[in-house]
């Protein structure tokens, strides 16, 4: 149906005794946004569940790892898919966070715990650094600089002698909460909880109420809908405003400080770290969970993420043709999905029976069109 | 001094000279459109009063603060708002958000939303699409939807960048009576125009500009009856 406006101007321009009127109410979201938290918490609790269906070590490792690629995506799509700034080397803040806290730990004697504020403050300052400078530029420029910082991380870490050069850094310890250590277990009710069950609960509530929580929070307010507004028009968004600068560092630092998280976390799950933990092919995997998921959607990304990090796992025969495999799957979805296998825009992609009552209220929407030229002034 | 004024100003790209000597002001409450074709330095003026171009001489003037002290994204705080050419709104956010990011820079909630629900009496079709994505709105609705995302931000004086570009007829005529009820509410405009006739409907006082600088003056009336108007843009014999 076409969307021609009334010919006559009162229907565009109301005359002020129709001010109390109440606006046209058009379908809401929010009864599907309910459905969408109703499933977000069951998949939470899914998440809690798993140790008690199997506490297979091989599975409770390989899930942790798939958690914190969740964190790095969801990190990452904050600063590519909310705020659109292209980074090909998320990797590096990664890096940063992971080699930090493993110094600190090794080295200095700190805890995991206490590291926690130092790792934040470094990943700021890396992204000051990088971003400072940088985000002046538009996305392609953006793009080859973060490339480039990203191998500078890794090679300076492979170089240096604090870092532990190509051995990297082995010891580091697990979490500690006042002199309890995570790596001693825990009996509640009988049932023996160890060392690897307690870092994979750790890492689900982080990423499950830090970061899904918190970030896709952050990115519906304010803050978020600046960061949508540059992506979609940088000098439209200037002029209604928005300090641009300001609110693509901001996107960029808090992707930082969440991937420095990570990779504390990550050199904790490892207990030991290397530069060739911190590869360019990471940074490549991150964006493609970000992009085949869905940039600037959380459970998109959360799909993409489980599937960069699972999926190796069950494709372990190709070796390295999974890689092949994943480019190929890469540009198929680019050809028929474009936008993701759980588009940002969307709320239950593939359910028809919402999409079915979706198409009826848009027809209702429609219909008093004409009714309303009629309605009495 | 006028409430805002431009006085002497030049302006250069580079080595090239878009306004020379330029000279014009509005005063509070009304309607000033410029005219001019292509390259006459139209948009170039626009961007002057929102601060994204500087004069290299002269000064422009809005309340008596020099309008080249203030930096861009501060202006809007300041009340001077503009309304890009092209519309640029933006388009994978719905129509509620487009608009509430508008209020941007108002600190108080409340007025974001008394603003946005008057923008739906104005304009009771964004209202029908609230939730739907921006880019997927007509031309007349997206021009629509950019002024009312500019209304959001309570602006004193609001600029207007070709808002007819690209309409249909009827649009066009619509937007101009939009913009007219806007004025009437109390917001000063400036709108930089190559429809002169739909312009000069509207406008109290306009100006024509021909390579920078201001070539003829009146008001909306006397314009339109001005047989070298006529001649250049209403398409007179």
């Amino acid at each position: 149906m076409p969307l021609v406006l009334k010919e006559s101007s009162s229907e565009l321009l109301v005359p002020p005794n129709r001010h109390q009127m109440p606006p046209p109410a058009p379908f809401r979201w929010r009864s599907e946004k309910g459905a969408l938290n109703v499933l977000g918490i069951a998949v939470f609790i899914l998440a809690l569940a798993v140790p008690f269906i199997t506490a297979s070590p091989y599975v409770i490792s390989i899930l942790t790892a798939g958690l914190i690629y969740v964190m790095l995506a969801l990190g990452l799509n904050v600063v590519v898919g909310y705020a659109g700034l292209l980074d090909l080397g998320y990797v590096a803040f990664f890096a940063v966070g992971a080699y930090t806290s493993g110094i600190l730990t090794t080295t200095f004697g700190f805890s995991m715990l206490e590291a926690v504020p130092v790792t934040i403050l470094v990943c700021i300052v890396a992204g000051i650094i990088i971003g400072g400078p940088t985000l002046r530029l538009r996305s392609d420029y953006l793009a080859i600089v973060t490339l480039g910082f990203g191998e500078i991380i890794r090679l300076t870490a492979r170089n240096l002698e604090i870092t532990g050069g190509a051995t990297g850094i082995s010891g580091i310890p697990s979490w500690s909460f006042f002199g309890w250590d995570m790596a001693d277990g825990l009996v509640i009710a009988g049932i023996e909880f160890n060392g690897k069950i307690l870092l994979y609960y750790f890492v689900a509530l982080v990423v499950g109420l830090v970061g899904v929580g918190g970030i896709s929070r952050l990115s519906r307010g304010k803050m978020g809908r600046a960061w949508k507004a540059v992506r979609d028009d940088e000098d439209a968004a200037e002029a209604m405003g928005i300090n641009t600068y300001f609110t693509k560092i901001t996107a960029y630092i808090i992707g930082a400080v969440w991937a420095g998280l990570a990779g504390q976390l990550m050199g904790t799950y490892l207990s030991a770290i290397s530069p060739t933990s911190f590869t360019f092919l990471y940074s490549a995997l991150i964006l493609m969970a970000v992009v085949l998921g869905g940039m600037g959607s959380t459970p998109g990304v959360i799909i993409g993420a489980l599937f960069v990090s699972l999926a190796p796992e069950f494709l372990r025969e190709f070796a390295e043709w999974r890689y092949v495999l994943f480019g190929v799957l890469l540009v198929v979805t680019m050809i028929f999905r474009p936008q993701g296998i759980w588009p940002a825009n969307a709320v239950f992609p593939w359910s028809p029976a919402l999409a079915a009552r979706r198409a009826r209220r848009a027809k209702a929407t429609e219909a008093p069109e004409d009714s309303a030229a009629g309605r009495p002034a | 001094m006028s409430w805002l004024s431009v006085q002497n100003v030049d302006v250069f790209y580079g080595r090239v000279k878009a306004l020379s000597g330029l000279s014009f002001d509005l005063e509070e409450g009304e309607i000033v459109a410029l005219l001019g074709n292509n390259g006459a330095g139209k948009s170039t003026t626009l961007n002057l009063v929102s601060g994204i171009v500087r004069p290299t001489a002269g000064t422009a003037t809005w309340n008596g603060v020099d309008l080249a002290k203030i930096r861009a994204h501060n202006l809007v705080a300041e009340g001077i708002v503009q309304v890009p050419e092209g519309r640029r709104i933006f388009s994978t956010m719905t129509v509620h958000e487009n608009l509430q990011l508008g209020g941007y820079r108002v600190t108080s909630k409340a007025v974001i939303a008394e603003r946005i629900e008057h923008a739906y009496t104005l304009m009771p079709r964004l209202a029908e699409r609230r939730d739907q994505q921006g880019g997927t709105l007509s031309g007349g609705e997206q021009q629509m939807l950019a002024i009312g995302r500019a209304l959001v931000s309570g602006p004193k004086l609001l600029l207007l960048d070709e808002p007819s570009m690209g309409l249909a007829p009827l649009m066009v005529n619509q937007v101009m009576e939009l913009i007219k009820a806007v004025n009437d509410q109390g917001t000063s405009v400036l709108v930089v125009e190559q429809n002169a006739k739909a312009a000069l409907r509207i406008a109290h006082r306009a100006y024509v500009l021909e390579t920078g600088t201001i070539s003829l003056s009146g008001t909306g009336a006397e314009l339109a009856a001005d047989p070298r108007v006529v001649e250049a843009y209403l398409g007179g014999q």
